[in-house]
């Protein structure tokens, strides 16, 4: 079905930057219009998410160009729930930049900015040509690029030349990819391309190709020997930009690959092989470097690398039930990794520091901020009936199903680390008392009321959607089935791309 | 002409990647702009190169009627070319932030211990 409100989100984002530099160095308005900006995206989002969910996948053609000739945008039942949960996201870290941030950092554009970077994961969800993907991903590092290095601190600029070189060189990788894939077949639409890649004869070439998107996804999300760049870079910029990165921006090279593993090259077996080993090495190092690490936000970064090789597992068993673990599990990952580095910011403004040896005592001081505390980082251990268990259920399952005992080996080993670090974490910074000669600086105590209230609410609302995925647990098991039978069986996709 | 492509396109991704594993931050910059480079004459060489044709159908046509240069891959050429100049540019004017601060081009002093910030 062809409806122009797809594209809804992608222009509320755009709508509210534009607003927003309009008032530029007007840091009162500005976080009036993130905050509403982002409420009325969120809102047109899960407006989206109810049509698509009672009427089947929409589309939209660009300037009535027909697809495949025109760019098309497509929302299916996986491009609206990213959109609604990276709605969610954008609308907790609004509210908790409007009062974390420094004035500086506003004062030079963060708020415009952010939107332009939402806009672009919105685009990305939804587009269903895959050189206006590479394009939304351009936009993505672009303003990604900007939030790490405002503020100009030489610890934060010395992570920026990691990423961004990263970065580009992915996007490097994405287009090469997308160049061969043009050349042997000639289309960009990815539905078109979904059938036009059987038809070349030679497919060792496609192989190949497929290779390039690996490198390139494979950079973006960090997997195993690519994601050397997250933990380096993630701990230096601010909490609130720390948090939409460490909750959206890997995951939407996890959406990629999901997309273009299910509609264009359909795994075979040495691709299957290849990310299986991939995904057990990404946990196992992840796993590992999160021992190892005293401050909080390295040891979230690492635990993101860990939780992508869950993922990864996931696709590379391709198989229903598999993917379903795997997208119920990127569900569960935006909405506990964004709210991670909100906490680690939480923590940052109540204690002055990150780092673990240096913390402690906040269970007895502010127990209800801790409680709070404790359920999100619960869910992402995944004690059952929390939202973090539900899936590994289904990747057990089918690592069982496939006898991929191995995986289930890693599996088990890699959430037995988490358990481990958060425990760790957990004791260290709440329940031990404060080490003797630190001295506490508790910005947090001296803030206004309504600020110290823009500060924990957005870590409320996040952990309340990850609560309602965990006690939820059965329709998002449905929309997870959904998914997963859309990704396995393509022809509605391409059906509602290129008609019959 | 397709041969001499070859090689220019083998040439801008061996030099952009040996400049990329070099340390030094003006290299790894070059080496990201040559293969940028690399990338769109790559596109530009798959889309099959035709000589004097352009994409126009004859008024007395509805269709063409013989072989027609493609002008997709210069439209993705054209975006890729405006995007990576975005891109260089930030990324120079980073570097030269970074080499102010740092006061080195290796890109392993890039190093500094644990530093704070909200």
């Amino acid at each position: 079905m062809i409806d122009n409100h797809i594209l809804a989100p992608v222009f509320v984002h755009l709508f509210a930057a534009i607003v927003q530099l309009i008032f530029w160095r007007k840091t009162i308005t500005q976080r009036f219009i993130s905050v509403g900006g982002s409420l009325i995206g969120l809102l047109v989002a899960m407006r989206l998410f109810s049509k698509v969910h009672q009427e089947g996948i929409l589309t939209m053609n660009a300037s009535d160009w027909d697809a495949p000739f025109g760019i098309v945008f497509v929302a299916d039942l996986l491009s609206v729930t990213l959109v609604v949960l990276t709605s969610i996201a954008a609308f907790a870290v609004s509210i908790f930049s409007s009062v974390g941030l420094s004035r500086q950092r506003m004062l030079y554009g963060y708020f415009p900015i952010f939107h332009f970077l939402i806009m672009g994961l919105h685009g990305a969800f939804l587009t269903g040509d895959i050189f206006n993907l590479y394009v939304y991903f351009e936009v993505i590092i672009i303003s990604s690029f900007v939030l790490m290095t405002l503020g100009g601190r030489k610890a934060q600029l010395e992570g920026a030349v990691k990423y961004m070189a990263m970065n580009i060189l992915a996007s490097t990788f994405f287009l090469t990819g997308i160049g061969i894939l043009y050349g042997i077949t000639g289309t960009l639409n990815m539905a078109d391309l979904s059938f036009k890649i059987k038809d070349v004869q030679n497919q060792t070439l496609v192989g190949i190709t497929s290779c390039f998107f690996i490198i390139g996804f494979g950079i973006k999300s960090a997997v195993f020997p690519l994601y050397y760049w997250l933990p380096s870079s993630y701990h230096t910029p601010p909490s609130a930009v720390a948090a939409t990165f460490g909750g959206l921006l890997t995951k939407v090279g996890i959406y990629a690959m999901l997309r273009v593993f299910s509609l264009i090259f359909i795994p075979d077996d040495f691709i299957c092989t290849l990310l299986m080993v991939l995904a057990v090495l990404t946990i196992l190092t992840g796993a590992f470097g999160a021992l190892i690490k005293t401050n909080i936000r390295r040891l979230f970064s690492y635990l993101i690398v860990c939780h992508i090789g869950f993922m990864m597992g996931g696709i590379a068993m391709f198989s229903k039930i598999a993917l379903m673990g795997a997208v119920f599990y990127l569900i569960h990952d935006i909405m506990v990794k964004t709210n991670m580095f909100l906490i680690a910011g939480v923590i940052r403004q109540l204690r002055g520091t990150m780092d673990m040896e240096k913390l402690g005592g906040l269970y007895k001081e502010y127990p209800k901020i801790s409680l709070l505390i404790a359920l999100v980082l619960f869910s992402l251990v995944g004690i059952p009936p929390l939202s973090g268990f539900w899936p590994k259920i289904f990747l057990f399952q089918e690592a069982f199903t496939q006898h991929q005992y191995f995986f289930v080996g890693v599996l088990i080993f890699g959430s037995f680390i988490t358990l481990f670090v958060i425990a760790k974490m957990w004791s260290k910074v709440f329940w031990k008392d404060v080490p003797e000669n630190v001295e506490i600086e508790d910005k947090f105590a001296s803030m206004e009321l309504y600020r110290k209230i823009m500060m924990v609410l957005p870590v409320g609302i996040l952990a309340a959607a990850t609560l309602y995925i965990g006690l939820n647990a059965e329709s998002i098991v449905k929309i997870s089935e959904q998914i997963a039978t859309q990704l396995i069986d393509t022809r509605p996709y391409v059906e509602a791309v290129l008609g019959n | 002409m397709e041969l001499l492509l070859v090689f220019v396109i083998g040439l801008l991704y061996a030099a952009g990647v040996y400049l990329i594993l070099r340390r030094s931050m003006v290299k790894l910059l070059l080496g990201i702009m040559l293969l940028g480079n690399g990338t769109n004459i790559l596109i530009f060489l798959l889309g099959t190169i035709t000589k004097g044709k352009p994409p126009v159908i004859d008024e007395a046509y509805k269709v063409f009627q013989e072989i027609y240069a493609d002008p997709i891959p210069q439209a993705l050429i054209l975006t890729a070319i405006v995007i990576s100049f975005g891109l260089t540019s930030f990324a120079i004017v980073l570097l030269k932030r970074v080499y102010a601060l740092v006061d080195s081009d290796d890109l392993d002093d890039l190093n500094t211990p644990e530093e704070e910030d909200l």
